[in-house]
């Protein structure tokens, strides 16, 4: 479905992505693991168009996406949620999933509609879905840090993807907070048949819930694999414990 | 609730529309002129509050769309309902095109671009004298008969601007209104689900030219002349103000600050000269005290009195 190949973004000559690659196949759920600063954001800003490469290609569902604005990459059915909190901090829970539905709808161009009336149905069904429905009038300044991050993954939904991308999805939850967000993303796979690509620091997250897993040091892609694979290679043990024989988790 | 908040904006509009009948003349002009400056201060808002656009010089589209009616009016022969068309008309063609011109830089240097744009548009009014007057402006406009008597005019400026108002009110509501919401805090998110950022800031800058133009033919209605001062950056700076002091998160702050800032150049400008100098600490304690504006803070503590008793059961 996704195929990133030979992917490369410097910025004054650091090379924050070099040569990086990645498939993923429809119904899959792939992690992308790797130390702090790895280069896994800024990838995940190269296939929604955030950043252009400076060479390599994105293909979505065998049509070329590189360096297309995020706004039509969107249309595309990708959605994403980032890892620093990043939601409309006036408005209300309700309204944040609320604009992101109307975009997709294109009604963002009408003018005189009450937009109070509009899409209020699905608004609801996706809040309830990832349970933030009893505080949809809130304004999302004053949400805790765990319900903003599931809002993000709730207006990602309102895109209505077919592929969703999701930047650490759980950094910074409580953890009870952090496992109702996994049952989440498991529901999300299974019951809506998502595609789900994400990064995750926590291991015992990465292990438990991805079909396969990309590593990335430095920029660049050492392995993708099943996680057994991942698991005791030999690269990736380098990477995370400095060459000693023991296999990760 | 809501019937208590028509009962009030109906008594409001009867209260309007009756002061003619007994205030004398010259508060009935007072209030034509907080009116339109209160359409205009609105008009800036729906980019500046609603939108996130840092738009300073909005003092030149306000200016066009009166220079262009007046130039109408006196140049040719053509009805006068189709002057006060085309002046906002003007004004929505020039927020387009400075518009494209800005939009591909953000905040303050949009700004930045926009004075200078803008002032740009004002040196050739102040200079064109064959075509605009330049610095004497237009005097004597002639102006249809029923709204030449001080009541027509004020009447025409109420109307006007009631219907002006409820249209930006319909338009902040909107889907449109949304997004540009969604635009003004977080542009980089609003991208992400599919919005065309640059797009919609495009179309609000031209519907905020398109609604200054409107109560820059207003003023050419109350006042009968046009100025090249109405396009000068200090009157921009002063429209600014009065969304701020206003409340430029509350939908008729801008309208409040208008009033306050007329009222205070009408009335201590008669004691002092320096009348701006009550109006700078008068900003300088806003600021520090309120700094979502008069009306902001009453929203706000309205709201808590809604709020709070939730809180207690």
């Amino acid at each position: 479905m996704l195929e990133v190949a030979g992917i490369t973004k410097s910025f004054d000559g650091f090379k924050a992505v070099n040569n990086a690659h990645l498939s993923v196949e429809k119904g899959e759920i792939v992690a992308v693991i790797g130390p702090n600063g790895a280069g896994k954001t800024t990838l995940f800003n190269l296939i929604t168009g955030i950043i252009k490469p400076d060479s390599g290609r994105v293909l979505f569902n065998n049509e070329d996406i590189t360096g297309l604005p995020p706004y039509k990459i969107c249309r595309k059915r990708i959605s994403r949620s980032f890892q620093i909190v990043n939601v409309f901090q006036r408005l209300t829970v309700f309204e944040n999933v609320q604009i992101s539905i109307l975009s997709r709808e294109k009604k963002t161009w009408n003018l005189f509609a009450p937009s109070k009336r509009l899409v209020v149905r699905e608004t609801e069904s996706i809040l309830e879905s990832v349970g933030l429905i009893d505080k949809k009038d809130r304004v999302t300044a004053f949400l805790s840090h765990g319900d903003r991050k599931v809002l993000e993954i709730a207006m990602a939904l309102g895109g209505n993807p077919e592929f969703l991308i999701l930047d650490e999805p759980t950094a910074g939850m409580a953890a009870e907070e952090t496992s109702r967000c996994i049952d989440l993303i498991k529901r999300l796979s299974k019951t809506m048949g998502l595609t789900i690509l994400f990064c995750e620091h926590d291991m015992e997250i990465v292990f438990g819930i991805a079909n396969r897993i990309m590593v990335m040091v430095r920029g660049s892609t050492v392995i993708q694999g099943s996680c057994d694979e991942v698991r005791c290679n030999e690269a990736v043990q380098n990477a995370y414990l400095g060459g000693s024989d023991v296999c990760l988790m | 609730m809501r019937k208590k908040t028509l009962l009030f904006l109906i008594a409001c509009i009867v209260l309007l529309l009756l002061f003619p009948v007994f205030l004398p003349r010259f508060y009935v002009y007072l209030l034509s002129i907080i009116l339109l400056y209160g359409l205009l201060a609105t008009s800036l808002n729906i980019v500046l509050g609603y939108g996130g656009i840092f738009q300073f010089h909005h003092a030149v589209f306000y200016g066009v769309g009166a220079y262009s009616t007046a130039l109408m009016l006196t140049k040719t022969a053509m009805p006068a309902v189709l002057a006060f068309i085309v002046g906002p008309l003007v004004a929505a063609a020039l927020g387009f095109v400075l518009g494209i011109i800005c939009i591909r830089l953000s905040k303050l240097y949009f700004g930045m671009l926009q004075i200078s744009l803008g002032s740009l548009v004002w040196a050739i009014v102040y200079r064109w004298y064959s075509f605009t007057g330049g610095d004497d402006g237009i005097h004597g406009i002639p102006i249809p008969d029923i709204l030449s008597s001080y009541t027509g005019a004020y009447y025409y400026t109420f109307i006007i601007t009631a219907v002006c108002i409820f249209l930006i009110y319909k338009i902040i509501n909107s889907p449109f209104g949304s997004a540009l919401q969604g635009i003004r805090d977080n542009p980089v998110r609003s991208e992400m689900i599919g919005i065309n950022v640059k797009r919609h800031q495009l179309l609000a800058l031209t519907i905020a030219g398109f609604f200054a133009g409107v109560a820059g033919s207003l003023f050419v209605v109350v006042d009968n002349t046009v100025f090249p001062d109405m396009l000068f950056w200090t009157l921009s700076l002063e429209i600014l103000i009065m969304c701020l002091l206003g409340g430029w998160f509350s939908f008729l702050g801008p309208m409040l600050g208008a009033g306050v800032i007329v009222a205070l150049r009408t009335f201590v400008s008669t004691y002092t000269v320096y009348w701006a100098l009550v109006l700078g600490i008068l900003m300088m304690l806003v600021i520090f005290f309120l700094p979502n504006g008069i009306l902001g803070y009453f929203e706000e503590r309205f709201k808590k009195m809604l709020i709070e008793p939730e809180i207690k059961e």
